[in-house]
C-alpha cells in the first residue's frame, strides 16, 4: 500500500530516517515540532499563501507548448511554468516557507547550500525580505559555472562560502552547511534546498513545494476535465518533482516520471542518476539511493546541470521507485542541451538546464503517444544562469 | 573462551582500560589516528607508536568521502587515504594478521559499514581482536540493530552524547551503552581548538549523574594543558586532529603522544 507520509522515525518504507551526529538530533526534534505546529497555524499558512501570491507571483500558468508538441509529433505537452516565479525557479516556494518557519522557531539567521545557485538565490531573497542574515555554501566548481547566481546572491546581501572540499559541488556544499549548522544550532536555521537530508527535512521541503502539484492538478481538471496521462519532472535531490508528484500520488491513472541526469550516459562513470544507477546507502543523514563504490564511498558524479549533479536523491523518491509508483528515466547532457535550444527556438522560453532534462524526456515520450494524450512537464526554472555553459559548448 | 566471556569481551576490556587509569585523578588517553593515512602501512606504524608512547585506547578512524562531523584536518586525511586506495577489508586483514595488543575501537561513518554488511562486518571485526566501534552518524534511534549485532560478537557499540543532548537521551545512552560513552565536547565538529568549551565541567558532571559507564571526552582537544584540565572531569580524553596534524607535518608522533600521556597524570611538559 502506498504511503505518502513518513512514519514516526522519518521513514518512507525502507528509506529516510535520521543518520546524523547526536548534536543535531535535538535540533531536528525541535524543527519537527515547530513544523507540525505551523501546519495547523492559520496565521502562518495565510502569511505563506499571501507571499506566494503577491511576492512569488503564484499561481504559475500551465502553458500548452503547441510548437514543441508539433515538433515532437504526438501527445500534447503542457509546461508548468515554475520558471515564472520570482527568482526564476521553484526553489522560492520552499525558501519562503522555511525562512518563515525559522522566524517562528525564534532563529535569527539562516544558512543554505546551493548547487545551481537557484536555492541560494531563493534563500537570500527570502532572507532579505524577512530581514534575516543569510550565508550560502556553494561548491567552488559551481561558483565558477553559475556565476550570475553568485552575483545575485551577493546583491541580495548574502555571504557566499565557496566550498573547496571533495568534488566542490552540491554534495560538498551540503556537507559544509551541515557542519556549520552543527556549530551554530542556537540561533541558526538550515534551509535545506531539496527533499533530502535527515527527517523532517524531506517532508518539510515537499510540503512547501506541493503547491506545484496542487495547482497543476486543479489546472488540468479545469482545463481538460480530466487528469493528465503523464507528469514529468527533473530530479536532482528531487524537490520540484516531489512538489509536483505529491498531489498525483493517489491518482493511479497518472504516470509519474522523474528524470535524472545521465551525464555522458548511465553506463559511463560520468552521470548523476542515483535511482537508475545507484544502490541503497546513507548520505546527508538519510537512507536513500546513492551513487557509491562497493566500499560505501560516495562516487564522483557528472551532469552538465549543477542542480542535478548530486550523488543522492530524496528518500521518498527511493521509496516511490521501489514500490513502482514513480518511474525514473535518465537524460544525457547532449539531449538536455538539444532540448534547451529547441525550447528557446520554438517556444521562446529559455529553460534551466535542469528543467531541460524533463523537456527532453517529454519530447521523446510524446513522439510515442497519440495526440489525445496529455503530458505535463514541470518547467522548474529559467535558464539565464546557464548561458555561460551554453556558450562554452559552442 | 565461554560464550559469556566472548559476549562481554570488548566492552569489558574497554571499561578496564579506563578503570585502570582512574586512580590519582588520572584519566585514560584515547588517541585517534586515521587508517590509510597517508598509507595503510604508515598508519599501522603510527598506531603502534601511539600505543607504545602511552595511549591507553586507540581509535582507528575509517576514511570516508563525506565526513560531516569532521573538520578540515580529518577531512583532508580521509581524502589522502582514499586517494591512496584505502579499502576497509585491507585494514581488517592487516589487523587480523598482526593483532594490536592495546584495546582499540574503529570509528566509521555508517555508509562504509552498510556497504560491508552489518553481520559480516561484526564477524570480521571480532576476528581482529577489536573491542568495538563508534559510528558518529548513528544516533540512538537508528542504533539498535547495530548494537545488538555488535554485542552478539562481543563488540561494544560506543554511543556519543553532545552538550545538546537532553537528559532523557543521556539516561538512555548511559544505561544502554557498552564500553564507554563518547562525550562530544562542543556542539561542533572535530578540529583543534585553543580553549576548552565553556561549562564543560557541568556538562561532564551532568552525564555522570545518569550512570557509571566511563566517559571519554573528545573533539577539539589538542594540548597537554587541556588534557590536564579535563583529567579530574572525565575518565578519558580523546585527541584526534592534533595527531593527524602531527602525521601530516611529520612531527615526532611518539613525543606528541608521550606529552599528552604525561598530562593525563597532571604532568605538563
Ligand atoms: C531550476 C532547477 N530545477 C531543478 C533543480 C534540482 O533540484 P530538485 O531536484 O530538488 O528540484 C534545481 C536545483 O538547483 C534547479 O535550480
Amino acid at each position: 500500500m502506498l504511503v505518502t507520509e513518513p512514519d514516526q522515525r522519518g521513514y518512507f518504507g525502507a528509506f529516510g530516517g535520521r543518520f546524523v551526529p547526536e548534536t543535531l538530533t535535538v535540533a531536528l526534534d525541535e524543527l519537527q515540532a515547530g513544523f507540525e505546529a505551523v501546519q495547523h497555524d492559520a496565521s502562518f499558512q495565510s502569511e505563506f499563501e499571501t507571499l506566494l501570491r503577491d511576492y512569488v507571483g503564484r499561481a504559475t500558468p500551465l502553458f500548452e507548448a503547441g510548437n514543441l508538441t508539433r515538433r515532437a509529433g504526438g501527445a500534447r505537452i503542457f509546461l508548468k511554468r515554475e520558471d515564472l516565479n520570482h527568482t526564476g525557479a521553484h526553489k522560492i516556494n520552499n525558501a519562503l516557507g522555511q525562512v518563515l518557519l525559522a522566524k517562528r522557531l525564534g532563529k535569527s539567521r539562516v544558512i543554505a547550500e546551493t548547487g545551481a545557485g537557484q536555492h541560494g538565490v531563493a534563500t537570500a531573497t527570502a532572507a532579505a525580505l524577512l530581514g534575516m542574515p543569510c550565508r550560502v555554501y556553494m561548491g567552488a566548481r559551481d561558483v565558477e559555472r553559475q556565476r550570475p547566481n553568485v552575483q545575485r546572491m551577493r546583491l541580495l546581501g548574502a555571504e557566499i562560502v565557496a566550498v573547496e572540499s571533495g568534488s566542490k559541488t552540491l554534495k560538498d556544499a551540503i556537507n559544509e552547511a551541515m557542519r556549520a549548522w552543527i556549530t551554530e544550532l542556537d540561533d541558526t536555521h538550515y534551509v535545506v534546498g531539496s527533499v533530502v537530508g535527515p527527517h523532517p527535512f524531506p517532508v518539510i521541503v515537499r510540503t512547501f513545494q506541493s503547491v506545484i502539484g496542487r495547482e497543476s492538478r486543479r489546472q488540468c481538471l479545469e482545463r481538460f476535465e480530466r487528469l493528465p496521462d503523464i507528469v514529468a519532472a527533473c530530479v536532482g535531490g528531487g524537490s520540484n518533482a516531489m512538489g509536483m508528484f505529491h498531489s498525483f500520488l493517489r491518482d493511479e491513472t497518472v504516470q509519474l516520471v522523474g528524470v535524472e541526469a545521465a551525464g555522458s550516459g548511465v553506463e559511463s562513470p560520468a552521470h548523476a542518476a542515483s535511482v537508475s544507477g545507484g544502490a541503497p546507502g546513507v548520505l546527508h543523514g538519510a537512507r536513500s539511493m546513492l551513487l557509491q563504490d562497493r566500499f560505501g564511498q560516495v562516487r564522483a558524479t557528472h551532469s552538465i546541470s549543477a542542480g542535478l549533479d548530486y550523488p543522492g536523491v530524496g528518500p521518498e523518491h527511493a521509496y516511490l521507485a521501489e514500490i513502482g509508483r514513480v518511474s525514473y528515466a535518465a537524460i544525457t547532457d547532449d539531449d538536455a542541451v538539444a532540448a534547451f535550444r529547441l525550447l528557446a527556438e520554438c517556444e521562446g522560453i529559455i529553460p534551466a538546464l535542469e528543467s531541460a532534462h524533463a523537456i527532453a524526456f517529454a519530447l521523446q515520450r510524446a513522439a510515442d503517444l497519440t495526440s489525445d494524450k496529455i503530458i505535463v512537464v514541470n518547467l522548474s526554472g529559467r535558464g539565464d544562469k546557464d548561458l555561460g555553459i551554453l556558450e562554452s559548448l559552442s | 573462551m565461554s560464550t559469556t566471556e566472548t559476549l562481554a569481551a570488548g566492552a569489558t576490556r574497554l571499561r578496564a582500560a579506563f578503570e585502570a587509569r582512574s586512580g590519582d585523578d588520572a584519566c585514560a588517553l584515547v588517541t585517534y589516528l586515521m587508517a590509510g593515512y597517508p598509507t595503510l602501512e604508515d598508519s599501522l606504524r603510527h598506531i603502534r607508536t601511539a600505543a607504545a608512547s602511552g595511549a591507553d585506547v586507540i581509535e582507528i578512524g575509517i576514511p570516508h568521502s563525506d565526513p560531516i562531523a569532521d573538520g578540515p584536518l580529518i577531512q583532508e586525511a580521509a581524502n589522502v587515504a582514499l586517494g591512496n586506495g584505502f579499502e576497509l577489508p585491507q585494514l581488517i586483514d592487516a589487523l587480523r594478521q598482526e593483532p594490536l595488543t592495546v584495546p582499540y575501537v574503529l570509528m566509521s561513518y555508517i555508509n562504509p559499514l552498510l556497504a560491508y554488511g552489518c553481520d559480516e562486518f561484526m564477524a570480521d571485526l571480532q576476528a581482529t581482536g577489536c573491542c568495538g566501534l563508534i559510528v558518529p552518524d548513528l544516533p540512538l534511534e537508528e542504533a539498535l540493530p547495530w548494537a545488538e549485532a555488535a554485542r552478539g560478537r562481543g563488540l561494544a557499540l560506543v554511543h556519543l552524547v553532545a552538550p545538546t543532548s537532553t537528559d532523557a537521551r543521556l539516561r538512555a545512552v548511559m544505561t544502554a551503552g557498552d564500553g564507554f560513552v563518547y562525550a562530544v565536547s562542543v556542539a561542533g565538529i572535530t578540529g583543534t581548538r585553543a580553549t576548552l568549551p565553556d561549562r564543560i565541567d557541568s556538562y561532564l558532571r551532568r552525564i555522570k549523574t545518569f550512570g557509571d559507564l566511563p566517559v571519554a571526552v573528545g573533539f577539539g582537544i589538542s594540548t597537554p594543558t587541556q588534557v590536564a584540565a579535563l583529567r579530574p572531569l572525565a575518565d578519558g580524553v580523546v585527541v584526534g586532529s592534533r595527531l593527524i596534524r602531527a602525521v601530516r607535518d611529520q612531527e615526532n608522533l611518539a613525543e606528541v603522544v608521550a606529552d599528552l600521556a604525561a598530562a593525563t597524570k597532571g604532568n605538563i611538559p
